[in-house]
């Protein structure tokens, strides 16, 4: 392929909020009330349109007749690309939230500066989700606020949901060799450059919501180079059921 | 620089204006400024439309339906998703705020407001059945991805208020 370096590019940030947007699908018609289940699903929804057009550009640079569904939903385990925080599984309320706060605050931050991309395509595309992933945003560090500062019970379960899912929220900010090549043309973004703001505006959001910044130094990664955390195959299982059971069946 | 500037062509907007969006049937596409051109090309209508929300599950049917209005008017014609400029809710039409507020639909408040509102629990969204401004957020997602949920504590009616997006 004659431009993989984009190709991989575009599908590290897709992936991202397909494995998402299909965890928070979960939660449809199982969410603790139905406010809640309406705003995860609303969010999950979303995230399905921007990876469409994601996966739209990136079979037009793969070139070969390759679709969106194909892409989305033929690749094996190895081949995704989502950082490991996304697949972890929705718990409970607060491990939902926790996961969506965590992932939300550095896709704002993210696609603030894909909108600078020299590349027209993902300028278009970044200009789009920013505006939804803003709410995304409100909607998640609203809610760590409301737990953190609610119960007793609230407060401990969100506590546990950010000091288990804190060993992710490294991997966010290491660079693929894809991300360099697309850094040094001008059209990727530089993860590292976000990670210094990024832990400082979580902590701000930990620190109204009254809860202690974990301090653990050893972190999980792997998923941007496709090794990724047990939960991932049974997402695939059920993402890839139909195109696997009844090839190239079509709605 | 890309224009935000509608390229229609007169002969065309009348047929427009009859395809409806599917989740909001009061509106039309050409009030909710989703149609970004029209024009015909060696007798073929080749069409632009830009989504209010990435994961719309309006916009596939809203390009069928066009090609169906087109069809029957005797057009042969195209219809391309853009991206680029994205769209925002000042594109609204007057006229197409009213049907939202007719129809039972908060129309979206100034970027400011709005933020206000869903944030800091401002009162602000005037209720679609008595009109007070006595209203409350219920959630800030609601029937479909572009609403909010309200409710007024006057007449107590729940209703949507159309977010708005800048």
């Amino acid at each position: 392929m004659k431009n993989e370096n984009l190709y991989n590019y575009i599908l590290g940030i897709a992936d991202n909020s397909l494995i998402l947007g299909q965890r928070l699908g979960e939660l449809c018609g199982h969410g603790p009330n139905l406010e809640t289940d309406i705003a995860c699903t609303n969010i999950s929804l979303d995230l399905f349109g921007q990876v469409r057009s994601y996966f739209q550009y990136a079979g037009k640079i793969a070139g070969d007749g390759r679709t969106e569904d194909d892409i989305a939903m033929l690749r094996k385990e190895r081949d995704y690309k989502n950082v490991l925080l996304v697949e972890q599984p929705n718990t409970n309320f607060a491990h939902t939230i926790g996961r969506q706060f965590l992932f939300d605050a550095y896709h704002l931050a993210f696609l603030k500066e894909l909108q600078k991309s020299s590349d027209l395509t993902l300028s278009a595309i970044a200009n789009k989700c920013v505006k939804e992933v803003s709410y995304h945003e409100r909607f998640s560090s609203d809610w760590v606020r409301r737990l953190g500062d609610g119960t007793d019970e609230s407060h401990e379960k969100i506590q546990e949901a950010i000091n288990d899912l804190w060993i992710y929220t490294d991997e966010l900010f290491h660079q693929t060799d894809a991300d360099k090549a697309m850094v040094s043309e001008g059209i990727g973004v530089d993860v590292t450059a976000l990670k210094e703001a990024y832990y400082a505006y979580v902590k701000e959001v930990l620190e109204e919501a009254t809860l202690k910044v974990p301090e653990t130094k050893y972190f999980q990664k792997g998923g941007k180079q496709g090794v990724h955390t047990e939960h991932l195959g049974y997402i695939l299982a059920e993402l890839q059921y139909m195109q696997r059971a009844y090839p190239n069946m079509e709605w | 620089m890309t224009t935000t500037e509608q390229n229609i062509d007169s002969k065309l907007i009348p047929i427009l204006e009859e395809v409806s969006d599917p989740e909001i049937p009061v509106l039309s596409i050409m009030d909710m400024g989703v149609v970004r051109s029209a024009v015909i090309v060696d007798g073929k209508v080749k069409v632009e439309i830009t989504p209010t929300y990435s994961g719309c599950p309006a916009m596939d049917v809203i390009g069928d339906d066009i090609k169906k209005a087109l069809k029957d008017a005797g057009y042969e014609s195209e219809v391309y998703l853009i991206l680029h400029p994205a769209w925002t809710t000042d594109w609204i039409t007057p006229r197409g705020r009213k049907a939202l507020e007719d129809y039972g639909i908060a129309a979206p408040l100034n970027a400011e407001a709005d933020k206000s509102v869903l944030l800091e629990g401002k009162r602000l969204v005037k209720c679609t059945n008595c009109g007070s401004r006595n209203t409350r957020l219920v959630s800030q997602f609601g029937s479909t991805a572009c609403k909010a949920q309200f409710q007024c504590e006057d007449c107590h009616e729940p209703f949507d208020y159309f977010k708005c997006l800048k």
